[in-house]
């Protein structure tokens, strides 16, 4: 391997494939037959964490950041003058599994600039994860990035070695889109999803008849919408988001902060803060949904278009509907438990578990690990008092902040100056 | 009043187990069980050797089966491998609750004994996927992936499984340099072993002749790519800290800066 040279191009590649935020292992199902090179069972690992706090587990490259078209957002757009590289097939399989066998990652997460065209393009990326299926013998994870525009058949093809793919939606308006990426179609995204969404059906119920059909991307698909470049709501992403869960069968919607790469009267300036807090509510707002059983018109509708920066949407959800509460620790179902703030899943399940011991009292719950400070005010257990009684809304939250000590309270209170 | 005895046993688990079984046989009211090279016996207790015996051991592991889920045995044996003073007392009376009440108490999380062995072996499980994650294998001459470890706990008979079944086309070393032991697997099946690293220059961790110039490339292209993948305008250090504590940077070459 001619190392110097690859040393370049992964400087130049990686740095590129850096924006896609997706770096998930998990949901896929492969086991090592035959004694060949490694598995994924289920549950992805992060084997490190880059400075900014996300889990590298995935080597995520781009084939080559040579592209055709001049997207706004995007820095790998035609018209911005940067060094250009490309692998070839050979040298990305040789990565990764060199990679791999020192347990530096979980496999690879292979995204690409369009050149020539779109099935082209596919074409080279379905080409690294055959070699590494076929004949490197590889049962590590592979994600491929489905490029927009990608041929039906091609689509197939991925997903008999790939085990999750993705298109990303990137602009969460129509609107939106068409400014930013005005000679992209935003049927060109929908169709290979679409191709996935089928193919992966189709794939269930085949499946059931006949044991041996091929697996088709077991980790289905996700995609990711940049959150903070055109000036759309938050109800307006989380509705889009919504669509995609729905009708597409995303496994994941992942929301990324808009990082400012160019100054364009189009798009937030340069210098402009990246929007980390609002991102971490639109995730706390996308667990709300898929998890905890609400739905988005009672987080985000007409009159409350956009999350609450100071709290998290749970909370700020139940000080908009003090008529739920208080909640009794020791008798309410589990779907009623989940929506107390400051109780997340695990708390509930060991609620669940204890109280069939003994009544839950306040010490029981801290010990248990419910976060006090927001819970104490919307719940009735085998303590006496409920601590909110006599208070309103407005006293409850500020109670809360006053005593909480946030993750991103540094963060926040330089963000909110700003508003 | 009845006597107290304090037991020592040899640290393994059909030791303690063979302690739990002597204090049934013997009912007797027990104030400390020690592994070796600590005393814990006060003035006050008789102190005991107890010789691991496996089929003592089996029955009383078989009698606890038949009550509890398989949480608790996960439970009991993750708390024993985390070697904090005091644990086996703390199994101890675990085993006793559990055959006082004739059922698993797992979900009893509002039982402070309870809590504290489903609290420390959920500490232990966090170590085992940190290893499972944070091994670095470094292939040498001998083309062996070699990867030494210094878990908090004992989780190198935890990780077996893991890389067995991952890595099973290659030969590889995990060894833990606290414990001075390791897991070696030689394509075939995945055995124990100890080596001798008397002398810092044998770790082979401490001297790179150890390895080809192949690998040295490898671990700069894995440190690039590291350095490339970073956000600058998304830094957070404090996030990113809690993520991988400072104790667990010596194990990641990506962290380790070029310079040497
Ligand atoms: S097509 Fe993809 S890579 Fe090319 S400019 Fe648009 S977003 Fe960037």
């Amino acid at each position: 391997m001619m190392f110097d040279r690859i040393k370049e191009k992964l400087e130049i590649l990686a740095d590129a494939a850096k924006y896609d935020v997706s770096c998930s292992s998990s949901g896929s199902k492969r086991s090592n037959k035959n004694k060949g090179l490694g598995n994924s069972d289920g549950m992805g690992i992060c084997h490190s964490y880059t400075e900014d706090g996300r889990c590298v587990s995935l080597l995520k490259i781009l084939l080559t950041n040579h592209c055709i078209f001049d997207c706004a957002y995007c820095v790998t757009r035609r018209s911005n003058d940067i060094q250009r590289a490309a692998f070839k097939v050979q040298e990305v399989v040789d990565l990764t599994i060199n990679f791999y066998r020192r347990n530096y990652i979980e496999g690879l997460f292979l995204s690409s600039g369009i050149f020539k065209d779109p099935d082209f393009t596919m074409e080279r990326l379905i080409q690294v994860a055959k070699k590494l299926r076929l004949e490197e013998n590889f049962n590590g994870y592979i994600h491929l990035k489905s490029i927009p525009g990608t041929s039906d058949e091609l689509m197939r093809e991925a997903g008999l070695y790939a085990d999750r793919l993705s298109v990303n939606i990137e602009i969460p308006t129509i609107s939106g889109l068409k400014k930013l990426a005005p000679e992209k179609d935003h049927s060109d995204f929908i169709k290979p999803m679409e191709k996935v969404k089928n193919e992966i059906i189709q794939y269930k119920s085949e499946k059931k008849i006949i044991k041996s059909t091929p697996i088709y991307a077991p980790a289905g698909q996700s995609t990711q919408m940049i959150v903070g470049a055109t000036g759309e709501s938050d109800r307006e992403v989380m509705l889009s988001a919504n669509h995609y869960y729905k009708n597409y069968n995303m496994k994941r919607v992942y929301y990324s902060g808009y990082v400012p790469i160019r100054s364009d009267p189009r798009l937030p300036s340069m210098g402009s803060q990246v929007p980390l807090l609002r991102e971490n509510r639109l995730y706390q707002t996308d667990w709300l949904m898929r998890f905890y059983g609400f739905k988005v018109e009672e987080l985000l509708n007409q009159e409350f278009p956009n999350l609450d920066i100071e709290v998290d949407p749970k909370l700020s959800w139940a000080l908009r509907n003090p008529q739920h509460f208080p909640i009794d620790i020791n008798r309410a179902e589990k779907e009623i438990l989940m929506r107390i703030p400051g109780v997340g899943l695990k708390s509930v399940s060991k609620i669940l578990d204890a109280r069939k011991y003994r009544k839950l009292n306040y010490g029981h719950l801290k010990a248990i690990g419910v976060a006090f400070n927001r819970a104490r005010y919307f719940i009735i257990c085998d303590s006496r008092g409920w601590e909110s009684s006599d208070l309103d809304s407005g006293k409850i939250k500020s109670l809360i902040l006053r005593n909480s000590v946030g993750k991103f309270r540094k963060e926040y209170t330089s963000q909110l100056s700003l508003f | 009043m009845l006597p107290t005895t304090s037991l020592n046993y040899d640290g393994t688990f059909n030791g303690l187990l063979t302690c739990i079984f002597t204090n049934y046989e013997e009912k007797l009211k027990i104030t400390s069980i020690n592994p070796p090279d600590i005393k814990n016996g006060d003035l006050f207790s008789e102190s005991r050797e107890v010789i691991t015996d496996t089929s003592k051991a089996q029955r009383v592991w078989k009698a606890f089966k038949r009550y509890v889920s398989n949480k608790s045995l996960k439970a009991v044996y993750y708390a024993y491998l985390s070697e904090n003073p005091g644990i086996e007392l703390e199994i101890l009376k675990y085993f006793q609750h559990t055959f006082q009440h004739k059922k698993c108490i797992h979900g009893d999380f509002a039982n402070l004994n309870v809590l504290q062995i489903s609290q420390t072996a959920k500490k232990v499980g966090r170590e085992k996927h940190r290893m499972e994650a944070f091994v670095r294998f470094q292939l040498t001459k001998d083309n062996i992936y070699f990867a030494t470890i210094e878990p908090d706990f004992n989780v190198l008979p935890l990780i077996k499984k893991h890389f067995t079944s991952r890595y099973s086309d290659q030969q590889w070393i995990i060894y833990d340099t606290r414990r001075k032991f390791g897991l070696y697997y030689d394509l075939q099946k995945t055995k124990v072993i100890c080596i001798d690293f008397s002398e810092k220059k044998d770790v082979p961790a401490e001297n790179k002749n150890f390895f080809g110039n192949t690998e040295l490339e490898y671990q700069k292209l894995w440190q690039n790519y590291f350095k490339a993948t970073t956000i600058k305008s998304r830094i957070n250090t404090r996030l990113h800290n809690q993520h991988v504590p400072k104790r667990y940077w010596k194990y990641l070459i990506e962290k380790n800066s070029l310079s040497n």
